[in-house]
């Protein structure tokens, strides 16, 4: 063994992992593949087949084109709001001189530890019938009965904003910081204005982690189906609500599997894309 | 300096906007009203009680708690696993294995959920608590491996063989040089697999077998019908545990950090 330079103990220390990944990722994904071939016969009842009634069913249905319009859209806008909102955080914890910057950042990364489904129902307490802008509202008289503010698509996109706009000034100051000073300050003696080195020096810099944080919030926003059940209304659906519907409500596994693989595509071209171009190291050291 | 101070606010406000709901939350669950919302009543410790008395909400803890204590453990010994073997051996490809190793995170989470229950069916397996932590293990995982990685890149081969040298045996050299060089790493990969496995709802909501809720899915539950004062409470409780853990964990290990210097 020892001649050939074989060594085994990395692939046993691997192996456990590998293992679980296989079972629990690899051949699932496969068998999302086979299954959107499958029959549905009834409610929970499916034959094993090869034929592709699930797949036209999805190119013909306008339903289903119309979803992945309004999935799209909602990420879009979403991920343009995380960008606007996180830019200016993520600059002035990169650039503050206060002496407790640490506290700044630690501030952004306790919203990970808070609890997902809390941070989203909270809105509620904002914005709902009880609310603190109702019940404001309705003590200073303007309003005599509370007004409906919740349950539409601002409100979801709000919602994932409030979720993934960490990930976003995260993003945005790991490469704001590792940007040079002397940059700026030579463009300033070359004759800048303070805004015209921001926008030919830093902004350009910065868009490395700009690009990272809108993949994800882009990512990310697309594949919930969660916020949209809390703080969207019957219309405010995402393509992941779709597939919750479909296979836990209706039990039409074939058709689940059939959208699953959609939203799979078009979320992993995405991926695909940004990693062909950036590379996808980045998006791993943004992690965590 | 017009534009700094702007730019001050501006910031101020993202916080504001991160924070104030959640902080809401957390003042509400001590309100003495009936309902969940405003107007303030008083200061009530009530509906804590209540919810201790709360058999559902009880259980649902229980669930969590050993469903997220499992996945930690498991989590995290595949995740050191591994990680040692990438970093300390010269594996082909390690770049390949690296990335599958973190390919569960680029994956949207619904579709991995729908995955692994899809398998289960083709298995003819009904949904079971197993398939609810084995599913936490794949979501937590690469965020594992990510972290752990990070803490690891200090441990080079170099110091175990400096220890065998100086006259260790292997087993001596493990305990007294690499483990505790380790420690940062499992506590970091413990507490991320933990809260990762507590707070999951997207897929948790596919894997669970009837009749069995995790706190997230149980506040979900009701939510359904409007929120009772207990969620404030209960999402106060959570607050508590999953911020105060690492908050606490750091503020250990720099206390020990400091008494070691």
């Amino acid at each position: 063994m020892r001649d050939e330079g074989f060594d085994a103990r990395p692939w046993v220390l691997l192996a456990p992992a590998l293992l679980a990944l296989l079972l629990l990722m690899v051949i699932p994904m496969a068998i999302i593949f086979v299954f959107s071939f499958y029959e549905y016969v009834d409610v929970a009842v499916d034959r094993p087949a090869f034929q592709f009634e699930n797949w036209l069913w999805f190119f013909q249905d306008g339903f289903y084109h119309y979803a992945i319009w309004q999935t799209l859209r909602i990420s879009a806008i979403t991920m343009l709001v995380c960008a606007l909102l996180g830019y200016v955080p993520a600059y002035f914890i990169a650039n503050t001189t206060y002496r407790h910057k640490w506290l700044l950042m630690l501030l952004l990364i306790l919203p990970f530890w808070v609890s997902f489904i809390i941070r989203q129902l909270s809105w509620v307490h904002v914005l709902g019938s009880q609310g603190i802008v109702n019940a404001a509202l309705l003590w200073l008289g303007v309003i005599d009965a509370p007004v409906r503010l919740l349950y539409n698509e601002a409100t979801v996109v709000m919602g994932l904003v409030h979720f993934l706009l960490p990930f976003m000034v995260l993003n945005i100051y790991v490469s704001l910081e590792s940007i040079d000073r002397n940059l700026v300050s030579a463009a300033r003696t070359l004759g800048c204005t303070g805004w015209q080195a921001f926008c030919q020096v830093t902004l350009p810099l910065s868009l490395p982690g700009l690009a990272a944080g809108s993949l994800l919030c882009f990512v990310l926003a697309g594949g919930s189906y969660v916020t949209p059940l809390i703080l969207g209304g019957p219309d405010d659906f995402l393509f992941g609500n779709l597939i919750y519907d479909t296979i836990m409500l209706e039990l039409n596994w074939p058709m689940g599997a059939t959208l699953s693989v959609v939203l799979l595509a078009l979320l992993g071209s995405l991926v695909a894309i940004y990693g062909r171009f950036m590379g996808l190291s980045r998006l791993y050291k943004s992690l965590n | 300096m017009r534009t700094w101070s702007l730019i001050r606010l501006f910031t101020l406000l993202v916080y504001l906007f991160m924070f104030t709901p959640i902080a809401i939350v957390v003042i509400l669950s001590f309100n003495d009203a009936q309902f969940g919302g405003f107007p303030i009543e008083g200061f009530s410790l009530r509906w804590f009680y209540a919810l201790a008395e709360n058999d559902a909400i009880v259980r649902a803890f229980r669930t969590s708690l050993l469903l997220g204590l499992l996945a930690a453990i498991i989590t995290t010994t595949l995740g050191i696993l591994a990680s040692l073997a990438l970093m300390r051996y010269s594996v082909p490809a390690t770049n390949f294995f690296n990335t599958l190793l973190i390919s569960p995170v680029l994956i949207p989470e619904t579709v991995l959920a729908v995955g692994l229950l899809l398998f289960m069916r083709w298995l003819d397996q009904p949904r079971s608590i197993v398939l609810l932590l084995a599913g936490h293990v794949l979501i937590a995982l690469p965020f594992v491996v990510l972290v752990v990685q990070a803490r690891l890149v200090g441990i080079r081969k170099v110091y175990e063989d400096a220890a065998r040298s100086l006259g260790a045996n292997p087993i001596q050299a493990f305990f007294q040089v690499t483990f505790p060089l380790l420690m940062p790493a499992v506590f970091a990969g413990l507490l991320f697999a933990f809260t990762i496995s507590f707070d999951n709802i997207t897929a948790t909501l596919f894997w669970r077998p009837a009749g069995v809720e995790t706190v997230p899915t149980q506040i979900f539950g009701m939510l359904r019908h409007s929120i009772s004062p207990e969620i404030n409470a209960l999402g106060t409780v959570m607050i508590v545990i999953t911020v105060g853990l690492p908050l606490l964990a750091g503020a250990i290990a720099r206390a020990f950090a400091r008494r070691r210097t």
